[in-house]
């Protein structure tokens, strides 16, 4: 038998302290309301068409939006210089100007600034002055629906989701969780208490999926980050590759154990772990450089998206090795009641001692 | 035996990746390939396929010129609908069901991926993905309005027939436009009687005129319409005892007050086996030839009933718009336009790059890393992303932004199943098995790990498909689609066809003699035999050993 040349098992409590530290911040974050940004597809908001005279690309009427506040505006082309947009709800929009003298309303401040970076806007009959003798600004301003609309109650009980896509997805990943959950209880049958595996994996699996809110979540807080349809997407992504990377490592240490190599349980996982560990880097890296190359080419719309994905696939890789099949021998070597018999001694003993010192 | 079966499968994957290859080529190949070689352009794909129709064999066309992709990624049609009438009691519950109505169409006709909002007070803006605004309005437009037709019959019996000309009927009805005395009046031609004798000498049922079937209902005479039936219309093939898949039956169910006036009309046709049409939103449904479908009633019927001569999509287009309602409010469109992709109009072209480029990365890693497996599990990952989009295309899969995550996750899963299958080839070769036994260890080792990662991901996959069905949330049930059919494919690919590609290999001589190419840090010993050497076996990891007697 090889001595383990590297001690990843006895590490472990040193793992977990990483996970705590990367982990609490985030989940603090996700405590502080407004918890996560929600993109427009979650709310309701303004939708106009903008039409200009001169020449204007769909890029540079979205850097025009992004200066007056409105980065995340969806905007589609729809013909020569014609613009369908979809922001956020304006401040004071009315679906028309307002006849005399009124503070400007926020599409009035939108429309002023666009005219003052891409010259007039013209109407559907090609003017650029209106009737009254107004400049013409935004055709059909209208209000519009969430496109994400709310079909589930589920707010109530995870205050942190909004409504309808995270709703539902939350709860798919809830069943999806007990599904692998028992699946890995029925596939790890052979080995010594199975139900561990599909429980350090679901566990592992809430790790990656927190963490991905957490830093989303403070992301939203510092540089306004929102969370679109598309991130919902990327951390079912996250999750299924999580799972994925747990059950392989897994494998291994099933194959270990039932060949009866290592003296402990402890012992099996490391030689497994270090079996496999050429494995998880080579899977994580290649996707790593699939989502990078996304990352570099795919241009900016994606970009929440991408970096969910990223964030995701290292933090999966990650949490199969130092998370997962740690959870596996610290749950065989009784960790846990230990570290709370250690944990209460300490209180005992400080308790005695904050008696003992009055009387002292 | 056994080798001329691994020749055999590896000329149909070349086959098949061929065809797979020419299938998604795009039809301007510049955009996504370096410009400086002049590509053939594609032309789509355009197959028969032989059906089984009525036991006759027959060739359906399929034609697929592009992707099909979702909003995101290609824009498409966006329709305003506003109600025909603004004046009904009830705007915002009315607007709010017809949104519910219009979403289900739209996603029920298979194009998923669509948006439907609600647009200030009064409107609906619907978006749909890559088709042009009349198959869209045909799509949402129709009011569903079914209608049972019966014959215009005079007192003596005689069918109503118009041979060289039209009648006009009234709004999305089949109620005839009659003169003052309430005689039928043709806009061309003449309205003729002709006596009806079931037999060949009827007139045909493409120049009968018809009216609404009409039956009194607790004393009043009310028409039989779409309104009484149960929302489980269905479409069944019947199967002749030769297997064979018959004409498509639309099996309708009608509540009771249908019932009832079912029964009286069909008591008043069935004597004389006179016909009964069909009319939806005041148009008479046709079958395959093109003739008004008109069944002649020989029985009299009352709560279920059936429509054939339908074709097979005609015959699921109805059902979903029999079972999807009718709109509690009239809509018009007031405004059509084409829109482009909402993550701009290289959305696409970026996306596909990115992928190309990704593509390269993870094969240029793994065969600097693998060597000359690595080569081979470039190969099948080609194989793979053929295959894939292949698929896509042909089905066909809407693809937007959350099917490009899962593919992208299927081809680290594909990746992975290569990489462990090779990891375990490296270790048996480090430890002195022969080539072909490594290879064969390798995949059969790697095969239980593989096989529950898989598992749990299409199961995973599968739950996330029955949430966005039970949800409408098509973004979630596209990811989910691409997720399955991903996995399958990789598990074909990064096994059958990796193992195919490999064995070849091993065959060829000057190849196989170079264990090097197989694996970098061999012990040097074992590289230079280049066989088996059981002594450093047992002495370095003694586990094949003990695995070998049991």
């Amino acid at each position: 038998m090889r001595p383990p040349v590297l001690d990843l098992v006895g590490k472990r409590n040193w793992f977990y302290l990483v996970s705590i530290l990367v982990l609490v911040p985030g989940l603090i974050s996700l405590l502080i309301p407004p918890r996560v940004k929600l993109g427009i597809d979650f709310s309701a908001g303004s939708t106009f068409t903008v039409r200009f005279e001169e020449p204007t690309t769909r890029e540079e009427l979205k850097d025009g939006l992004a200066t007056v506040g409105h980065a995340d505006a969806r905007v589609q082309g729809t013909g020569q210089n014609e613009f369908l947009v979809r922001t956020q709800e304006l401040r004071g929009a009315a679906s028309q100007p307002p006849v005399g003298p009124a503070p400007p309303s926020e599409r009035e401040e939108i429309e002023d600034a666009l005219r003052a970076e891409f010259g007039n806007m013209v109407d559907a009959q090609g003017r650029t002055v209106d009737e009254r003798g107004q400049p013409v600004g935004f055709i059909e301003f209208s209000s519009i629906s969430a496109t994400v609309s709310g079909k589930l109650g589920l707010q109530k009980s995870f205050p942190f989701i909004c409504c309808g896509i995270t709703g539902n997805a939350v709860s798919a990943v809830v069943f999806a969780s007990l599904a692998i959950f028992v699946y890995l209880w029925y596939s790890f049958r052979t080995v010594a208490q199975p139900f561990r595996f599909g429980a350090a994996a679901v566990i592992a699996l809430l790790h990656d999926a927190f963490l991905v809110v957490g830093v989303f979540s403070i992301l939203g807080k510092m540089i306004d980050t929102e969370i679109t349809k598309d991130f919902v997407v990327a951390l079912l992504t996250v999750i299924g590759f999580s799972v994925h990377d747990s059950i392989v490592v897994f494998d291994r240490i099933r194959e270990t154990v039932s060949r009866g190599e290592g003296r402990t349980f402890g012992e099996a996982v490391n030689t497994s772990l270090l079996q496999t560990m050429g494995r998880s880097m080579n899977t994580s890296l290649t996707l790593v450089f699939a989502i990078l190359a996304l990352l570099l080419i795919g241009g900016d719309s994606i970009r929440e998206f991408l970096w969910a994905m990223l964030i995701g696939v290292v933090t999966g890789a990650y949490s199969s090795v130092f998370v997962a099949s740690q959870i596996l021998v610290s749950w065989d070597e009784d960790d846990l009641p230990r570290f709370w018999r250690r944990l209460l001694r300490r209180a005992d003993h400080e308790e005695y001692e904050a008696e003992a010192s009055p009387a002292g | 035996m056994r080798r001329w079966w691994s020749r055999l499968l590896l000329l149909a994957i070349i086959g098949l990746t061929a065809f797979s290859g020419i299938v998604v080529w795009p039809s301007e190949p510049d955009r996504y390939l370096p410009d400086q070689i002049p590509w053939p352009e594609g032309r789509g794909i355009k197959m028969k396929l032989p059906t089984i129709e009525g036991g006759t064999f027959g060739l359906t066309t399929i034609e697929r010129r592009a992707m099909s992709l979702g909003l995101d990624l290609r824009g498409g049609t966006r329709l305003v609908l506003a109600p025909a009438d603004a004046r009904i009691d009830d705007l915002d519950a009315a607007l709010e069901g017809a949104r519910r109505v219009v979403e289900r169409r739209v996603n029920e006709f298979g194009v998923a991926e669509s948006e439907v909002n609600r647009l200030g007070n009064d409107r609906l803006s619907v978006q749909l993905p890559g088709i042009d605004p009349e198959e869209a309005i045909d799509k949402i437009g129709r009011t569903a309005l079914l209608q049972f037709c019966e014959p215009v019959t005079d007192a003596g019996g005689n069918v109503a027939v118009v041979r060289n000309g039209t009648v006009t009927y009234e709004g999305q009805t089949c109620e005839p436009q009659r003169d003052a005395q309430g005689n039928v009046v043709a806009t061309a031609g003449a309205v003729e009687f002709l006596p009806w004798a079931n037999d060949e000498n009827d007139p045909s049922s493409n120049f009968i005129v018809w009216q609404p079937a009409k039956a009194d209902l607790d004393g009043v005479e009310t028409e039989l319409t779409g309104r009484f039936l149960r929302p489980n219309t269905r479409v069944d093939r019947t199967v002749t005892p030769d297997n064979i898949l018959g004409d498509p039956i639309l099996n309708f169910e009608f509540n009771p007050d249908g019932a009832d006036i079912l029964e009286s009309v069909t008591a008043r046709l069935a004597p004389r086996q006179l016909p009964l049409a069909f009319f939806l939103d005041g148009e008479p449904i046709r079958g395959e030839d093109d003739a008004v479908i008109a069944p002649r009633v020989n029985q009299t019927l009352s709560a279920q009933g059936i429509i054939t001569g339908l074709e097979n999509d005609e015959a699921q287009d109805l059902s979903t718009l029999l079972n999807t309602g009718a709109f509690p409010v009239a809509l018009v469109v007031v405004q059509q336009q084409d829109v482009d992709a909402t993550l701009g109009d290289n959305a696409v072209r970026n996306t596909v790059i990115a992928g190309e480029v990704a593509l390269l990365v993870i094969m240029l890693f793994m065969v600097l890393y693998y060597r000359l497996p690595g080569v081979m599990a470039s190969l099948a990952l080609v194989c793979y992303t053929s295959f894939a989009l292949a698929i896509f295309k042909l089905v066909p899969v809407t693809l937007t932004l959350a099917g490009v995550g899962a593919f992208v996750l299927s081809l680290g899963m594909a990746v992975d199943a290569n990489i462990l299958i090779f990891e375990r080839m490296k270790e048996e070769l480090r430890v002195g098995r022969n080539l072909v036994v490594a290879l064969e260890d390798g995949f059969n080792r790697a095969w239980s790990s593989i096989r529950d990662s898989n598992i749990s991901s299409i199961m995973t996959a599968l739950i996330l498909y029955w949430f966005g069905n039970q949800f409408d949330e098509s973004s979630i049930k596209g990811f989910a689609l691409v997720w399955i059919i991903g996995v399958l494919i990789s598990m074909f690919t990064a096994i059958i066809v990796t193992r195919t590609f490999m064995r070849f290999i091993i065959g060829v001589r000057p190849l196989a003699r170079r264990l090097g190419l197989f694996a970098a840090d061999l012990p040097d010993d074992v590289r230079r035999a280049g066989r088996p050497a059981p002594a450093v076996a047992g002495g370095a990891g003694g586990g094949p050993a003990k695995r070998e007697e049991r």
